[in-house]
């Protein structure tokens, strides 16, 4: 059995945030899950995968944030209690739907998990999106630790559906990746039966409807910033004339940060998990006990602007401080230290920082593509083929590392899609070859209204769309056009070349990057066609090859050797950048380049750049 | 006790860190565990955190690691700053050459300079050459284990050998759980009060 559908007992399971979200969604009997991957969420969506079949769920990856979201308002409305989780940048890309199912509300409770991730461990930005609750007027749920995630989303689910409307369970990194004991309650057994009523002046929002709604969502808002007053989310501990008003993670920084100090049980501390609406008689009441507040939250000042309209607004004479140079940072995670820095000059309490020892200058040790990756070979004969004169506009994948020298083969980036749409404006104004890059699950996710933009408008520019077969970055998962699956080979749902015929495009080509020579020959070809205004297409495919291993279990035959007449060029270095080459110094002392065996994947693309590696066959 | 892990994508630190963690739960002591994920397939650092007793914050500031569990010697130094006068270190001399070096971009650091930055900050460091350890108890891949096998065996933390045999069983696959628990073996010994 799955360990997140054993029964309730008094054992405490170690469980990563994600998995608890998992555990309280299923405890909360949803039935539906709908989402695409994004760290640092995707461990949901991958572990209610996993348990699909036996705890009786539907589970679909799906095509993007905003498609999963939809999908699972669907459910919601028709009765079967659902969840979508997505990273903080995925909620932009389901805004649209998010901003006004808030007014059209479900029926059975729907909670949307929404992982941001301060420090951007993964991320291109690191925007708060508890704005986005308040924005759009939804309750917003934030857990500090595993179990409160496992307590939130069964709560969320409850309020959800008690008001008719989709809950915000706004996580951060720290808690989405945190392991820590949680109990288990009890799992519920009864199926729901999904039914629809047909409702179209409360379901379909044009103008009229929509005035009705917007009215409806307010009065609802009232009645949730009540929820809020009285939930057990919200609590104070300690006692004082110092406040400390915090939520999240940062709420655990602060109960080190006071044990730390010595002032444990002697700062009155607001601890906030129900943010939105926020509790505003509750902090009344709070600053009305104490003389001065540190609000410490991670990113925005949401908490402390809050929190200072309602001392403005109930004429409390409190100093609250908050963001600033001196006390808590916008920017980036908070950490103990921060957070004991700021309470100690805040409320007078000596601390002595730490003496932070320096290590000296150390190589780097970045992440690089793997041996083998079919990325790189692309990369390569398209370099050869375009050179620096091209403007390389790309996309986020594993792919994105190809910004890294040597391969230096990424020029625009800002988010999932922004290759396609970018090259039809770069290629506009630059007379310079345009060529973007976008893998394959990033295409099906944002890149195809691009292309069909591209096309219409007869934009100039290659769209080389790197396709290995899986969504490798997060964990290969499965997209539209898998082929490759532990059954075997499939009839993909949906091809990519059929996409791109269908979206217009007419000069399509179909290459395996790890053959140089043809590769390069197809590139030339379509360089010389770039004379005449349109967009053309090259899929380059090529399975990821860890996917490709664990899913067929096929084992390596072949590893390549450099060979002693090799003149020691060192293009391999300079221009391929494969993680299994090594410049060393051999037995006689004299410098060469070696392949590192247990890295070598046998790709054999090397061997096409350079007569002097051979392959070999691995013995046993 | 905070302690801070740090390794290379492929050596199997997140697992030895979640057995830290099981370990710690099963002896009935409040324990926070925390994991950065996404890039640790792409061959770079991977760092992560248990904090045992009575500490709520899931990471570890600059200057605040008790114990530093290195499965890397380069990572072992880049780790240093989290490190205090008082903490001990766990390190693996075995070293990964990081991409940058292989190029020839940069150079990897002296075992004796590695050595010396370490052993002069710090209260005491444990070098194990877990590869070989692992392969003496059987496998290779036991190399992860030995490391959290010196740490058991530092009895830095309060675990019980019960507990952190039920750990294992609670981590592992029956198939590869006596492996394992032999590699942890080996390395308990290697961390034991006076066994440098």
């Amino acid at each position: 059995m799955d360990e997140l559908l054993v029964p309730a007992s008094n054992r405490k399971h170690l469980l990563l945030g994600n998995e608890a979200v998992v555990r309280g969604a299923m405890e909360g009997n949803v039935r539906f899950v709908a989402a695409y991957p994004g760290t640092p969420s995707s461990e949901i969506i991958d572990r209610f995968s996993q348990l699909a079949e036996e705890a009786g769920v539907y589970v679909e990856y799906s095509v993007n944030e905003k498609v999963s979201m939809e999908t699972a308002c669907a459910a919601a409305l028709s009765g079967v209690r659902s969840l979508c989780s997505m990273k903080h940048v995925g909620l932009n890309v389901a805004a649209d739907a998010f901003m006004t199912l808030a007014y059209v509300g479900v029926r059975a409770g729907m909670v949307m998990v929404v992982a941001d991730d301060p420090s951007l461990h993964s991320s291109q930005n690191e925007q708060d999106n508890r704005a986005y609750a308040k924005m759009a007027g939804v309750p917003m749920l934030e857990p500090s630790t595993p179990e409160e995630a496992r307590e939130m989303t069964l709560s969320g689910l409850d309020l959800s559906e008690a008001y008719r409307i989709p809950c915000m369970l706004r996580t951060t990194t720290r808690v989405n990746h945190s392991r820590g004991p949680v109990r288990f309650g009890e799992l519920p057994r009864e199926k729901p039966t999904a039914s629809f009523t047909k409702d179209p002046f409360n379901l379909v929002v044009v103008p009229m409807v929509g005035r009705k709604l917007r009215l409806a969502l307010m009065e609802k808002e009232k009645m949730l910033r009540e929820e809020a007053e009285k939930s057990p989310f919200n609590f104070v501990t300690g006692q004082g004339e110092n406040g400390i008003i915090t939520s999240g993670v940062s709420w655990l920084y602060v109960q080190d940060a006071l044990r730390d100090l010595g002032l444990e049980g002697k700062v009155k501390v607001l601890k906030l998990g129900f943010t939105h609406p926020m509790p505003r008689k509750l902090v009344g009441n709070f600053l009305r006990g104490v003389g001065k507040v540190l609000v410490v939250e991670e990113l925005e000042p949401f908490l402390e602007e809050a929190v200072k309209g309602i001392a403005q607004e109930e004429e409390i004479p409190v100093k609250i401080v908050g963001k600033g140079e001196q006390w808590i940072p916008r920017a980036f995670e908070l950490d103990s230290v921060k957070v004991k820095r700021a309470v100690g000059r805040c409320f007078q309490v000596p601390y002595d920082p730490p003496t932070i020892f320096s290590a000296p200058e150390l190589p780097a040790r970045p992440p690089t593509l793997c041996p083998g990756c079919p990325h790189r070979a692309t990369y390569f004969s398209v370099r050869k083929v375009f050179g620096d004169e091209a403007v390389y506009p790309t996309d986020i994948g594993c792919y994105t590392l190809g910004v890294l020298p040597p391969l230096r083969m990424a020029d625009f980036l800002v988010c999932m899609g922004s290759s396609v749409s970018t090259a039809g404006g770069f290629s506009r104004v630059l007379d310079r070859p345009v060529v973007a890059f976008i893998g394959d699950s990033t295409f099906f996710h944002g890149g195809i209204p691009g292309l069909i933009n591209a096309v219409s408008h007869d934009h100039r520019f290659l769209l080389v769309i790197l396709d290995n077969g899986t969504t490798a970055m997060t964990g290969h998962q499965p997209h539209p056009g898998v082929e490759w699956t532990r059954r075997g080979r499939i009839e993909p749902a949906v091809r990519i070349e059929d996409v791109v015929r269908g979206c217009g495009v007419k000069k399509v080509a179909l290459v395996n990057p790890l053959q140089m020579k043809k590769t390069q020959e197809v590139l030339d070809d379509l360089r010389r066609q770039m004379k005449d205004p349109g967009v053309s297409v090259l899929i380059a495919k090529s399975p990821c090859p860890l996917f490709e291993r664990r899913m067929t279990g096929k084992k390596q035959k072949i590893v390549f050797k450099v060979q002693g007449d090799c003149d020691r060029c060192k293009r391999c270095l300079r221009e391929l950048g494969c993680p299994a080459f090594v410049w060393e110094a051999s037995a006689a002392g004299e410098e060469c380049i070696r392949i590192n065996e247990a890295l070598c994947n046998g790709c054999a693309f090397c061997a096409q750049m350079c007569p002097s590696i051979k392959p070999e066959k691995i013995e046993g | 006790m905070r302690i801070f892990f740090t390794g290379v994508g492929g050596q199997g630190t997140l697992l030895a860190t979640r057995l830290v963690g099981e370990a710690a739960l099963e002896e009935g002591l409040p324990v926070v565990v925390s994991e950065i994920h996404g890039m640790a397939q792409r061959g770079g650092v991977v760092e992560s955190a248990v904090a045992v007793g009575n500490l709520s914050s899931p990471t570890i500031a600059d200057g605040e690691a008790d114990i530093l569990l290195a499965f890397e010697p380069l990572e072992a130094l880049r780790a240093l700053p989290k490190c205090h006068g008082r903490t001990v270190v766990v390190a693996n001399t075995v070293p990964i050459v990081p991409f940058t070096v292989a190029v020839g971009q940069s150079t990897y650091p002296s075992m004796e300079l590695i050595r010396s930055s370490l052993e002069a900050k710090v209260a005491r460091v444990i070098w194990v050459d877990a590869v070989q350890t692992a392969r003496r108890s059987g496998s290779e891949r036991g190399a992860n284990m030995v490391m959290v096998g010196v740490l058991a065996g530092t009895g830095k933390i309060p675990v019980s050998g019960k507990s952190w045999r039920k750990a294992m069983e609670r981590v592992l696959p029956g198939k590869v759980l006596e492996a394992n628990w032999k590699a942890f073996q080996s390395g308990f010994d290697l961390g034991a009060p006076g066994s440098e």
